[in-house]
């Protein structure tokens, strides 16, 4: 039979929901992912959760909560380690713990760990695990394993081409053409980079639509997702030590990426208030634009008491100081 | 000669400076942090930064101040930031316009080359033979140290003047610190144990016991948690601390030792998540089953770990019966504030025993 399947619309689910999405449907479950976030959803989360986890984690409650009612399985897997060297932030391996111990009448949960670290093969032992947990075959499992890793890997190599995930989505799903994104990336003299975890600068709601708040002050807009993985990856010899997780180290790199090739005019880390890795990444970022080249550097809390007009005057401001420093206007 | 220093982590400054004498350097002994290091510590460090973190950042820069060349402290693994904090250090003081030779320690079971080649660093000129001798001499004056709180915090609760446990604790560490060869150490350490021994106490005093836990340094630097052993042992507490310096460095360092507390926190906590948040939900699971009274819990404002096992607690404590007070500390924190808390913790453990026995 087939299941229901909830997967929360927060935290890894940006970077991953091409893979898991595709391969639920492969499989003949029915996705259910929870809403878009809003007030309500926020609101929710914030109730459940300790008042010193960070927003995101919080948002992450409101999400559950949101699918408790509505589905067979939750999905809500332990990310230990997602590139087999790093691991995620401590939040993210303590979870599902979190969830199950703060959430009442859930229903089961699929909490299965992903660590790379373990092997070569952890990623497709993984899926044949959750396969199992849906009480589908091997066969069946493998099948929708390649599938949705090609679409993951096309997913990818779109978001490579500055397209944002959503338009990339549409454009595998057939809703949007390719030359479509190519009229869409502009070529406008100023650029920034947009640095952050995918989970706070795509999700509309907790950035405050910044995303699209600076494509509508025509600036050119670079964020981490947009950097070939490969050249992240070659970032990594510049430090002797590398930090712990996962999204630190791909943001850290893609800041060291862009500044190496003098490709921005200006960079915004977007930081969730209380973000424990992000205190350690903000300095880093800091000095690190100082030291190469004086690119300016700004730096924008979110929590969830972040407003729509505070954002837009500093938003606004940094991207003057940006023009004017160029010669323009 | 270098200019060694290193953060302050309760008495164990005692042990440290030693060590560096002894390996012909110029300790200079870090201050008991302070108003002063703290604004140090903030205005230079990332807003979001925990506590210890901006401890250590104004620590450095006062010993900087005093003409340190060489700072020594411990690194770490990962997940939690404290392993990131030798290296964030650097990037700050430079930035500041400081060069001084940072000397991190990470576990040597991890990186057993580089463990070798910072020891060798440190002990300069001396010869293995030596440096094997002077380590075992700091490791028996950290035991000592540990020894003598173990014994005040007993002592504490049941003294009959006000104070008479801390003041022969003082006196027991200061004979530490005279203490050269191992024979003096023991000596001290004995003649410390039976100062304590010998504070005037109520036989018949049965004190309520409670379990400290929580983040390894604002447990155990008592300025950045506001005496809190003290201020409970002074209230009639016994404090039973989870958490030694050299508890801590014979279970991780060299075998994992923490194996029954990990074991305890499986069912709520089944991942290793860096910092102490693993423990703190395992720990308590044991003072749970040992019938303690209750459990402080300690942490720096956002530490990561520590507010992960925070969201788990209230489900152990509700298992086990055990009350549980979670304090964040941060540079704002009070004394006045955390008493008023502590008072009140106290008292309703008070009530819960007598309604337990009555």
């Amino acid at each position: 039979m087939s299941y229901r399947v909830g997967v929360p619309r927060s935290l890894a689910y940006y970077s991953f929901f091409p893979l898991w999405n595709s391969f639920f449907e492969e499989l003949g479950c029915e996705v259910l992912v929870s809403r878009e976030s809003n007030k309500g959803v926020l609101d929710d989360g914030v109730k459940e959760t300790v008042n010193d986890a960070c927003v995101p984690i919080k948002l992450y409650h409101g999400h559950v909560k949101d699918l408790k009612h509505k589905v067979d399985y939750l999905f809500v897997p332990r990310l230990v380690s997602l590139d087999g060297k790093e691991t995620t932030c401590p939040k993210f391996l303590g979870l599902p713990d979190m969830v199950k111990h703060s959430i009442k009448d859930l229903p089961p949960l699929i909490d299965l760990r992903l660590d790379l670290r373990k092997g070569k093969f952890e990623l497709w032992k993984f899926f044949k695990r959750l396969g199992e947990k849906l009480g589908k075959s091997t066969w069946e499992v493998f099948k929708a394993y390649v599938k949705s890793k090609k679409i993951y890997y096309r997913h990818q190599k779109l978001l490579e081409k500055k397209a944002s995930p959503e338009l990339a989505w549409k454009i595998i799903k057939g809703e949007k053409s390719e030359e479509e994104l190519n009229k869409m990336v502009a070529e406008n003299p100023v650029k920034i980079a947009l640095l952050g975890y995918p989970y706070t600068i795509y999700d509309p709601y907790i950035s405050v639509d910044l995303l699209d708040k600076c494509k509508k002050m025509s600036v050119d807009v670079l964020t981490v997702e947009n950097i070939p993985g490969k050249e992240l990856l070659r970032q990594k010899k510049k430090l002797s030590k590398e930090m712990f997780w996962y999204y630190s180290n791909n943001t850290i790199r893609a800041c060291l990426y862009l500044l190496e090739k003098k490709m921005v005019d200006g960079v915004i880390h977007v930081t969730a208030f209380g973000c424990g890795p992000d205190a350690m990444v903000d300095k880093f970022l800091e000095i690190e634009c100082k030291n190469q080249g004086n690119i300016p550097f700004m730096t924008v809390a979110i929590d969830e008491h972040t407003g729509d007009a505070g954002m837009s005057t500093r938003l606004e401001a940094f991207v003057d100081m940006l023009n004017r420093k160029r010669g323009f206007k | 000669m270098r200019k060694v220093s290193f953060p302050k982590m309760g008495p164990s400054y005692i042990a440290f400076k030693m060590m560096l004498e002894e390996f012909g350097h110029e300790p200079i002994e870090p201050p008991v942090p302070s108003k002063r290091t703290l604004s140090y510590g903030t205005t230079h460090s990332p807003e979001f930064a925990c506590l210890p973190f901006k401890v250590l950042t104004g620590t450095y820069l006062e010993v900087l101040e005093k003409g340190a060349d060489m700072l020594v402290s411990s690194g770490g693994v990962g997940p939690c930031r404290a392993g990131y904090y030798g290296k964030m250090h650097e990037k700050i003081l430079n930035d500041l316009g400081y060069n001084p030779e940072l000397v991190i320690f990470d576990p040597p079971l991890r990186a057993p080359w580089d463990f070798f080649k910072k020891t060798r660093k440190l002990k300069g000129k001396t010869s293995w033979y030596r440096t094997a001798d002077i380590l075992k001499r700091t490791w028996k004056k950290l035991i000592a140290l540990d020894d003598l709180e173990i014994k005040a915090s007993k002592v504490r609760p049941r003294q009959k003047n006000y104070g008479a446990a801390s003041k022969a604790l003082n006196k027991g560490f200061s004979y530490i610190e005279e203490a050269r060869n191992a024979k003096e150490i023991e000596e001290a350490r004995v003649e410390g144990l039976s100062l304590l021994e010998n504070v005037k106490d109520n036989s018949e005093y049965e004190p309520i016991k409670v379990g400290l836990i929580g983040e390894i340094y604002v447990v155990l630097e008592p300025s950045v948690n506001a005496d809190i052993e003290e201020m409970l042992g002074e209230m009639g507490v016994e404090v039973n601390r989870s958490i030694y310096l050299t508890s801590w460095t014979r279970d991780n360092t060299v075998a994992d030792g923490e194996k029954d507390i990990k074991e305890a926190a499986k069912p709520y906590l089944d991942q290793l998540i860096g910092g102490h948040g693993q423990n703190s939900i395992g720990e308590t699971v044991l003072y749970g089953e040992k019938g303690f009274d209750g459990v402080v819990h300690l942490a720096p404002f956002t530490c990561i770990p520590e507010i992960v096992s925070k969201s788990i607690m209230p489900k152990v404590s509700k298992d086990y019966d055990i009350p549980v007070l979670t304090l964040f500390l941060d540079e704002q924190t009070g004394k006045a504030g955390i008493k008023t808390r502590i008072e009140a913790f106290v008292d309703l453990m008070r009530k819960k025993r007598r309604k337990e026995v009555g």
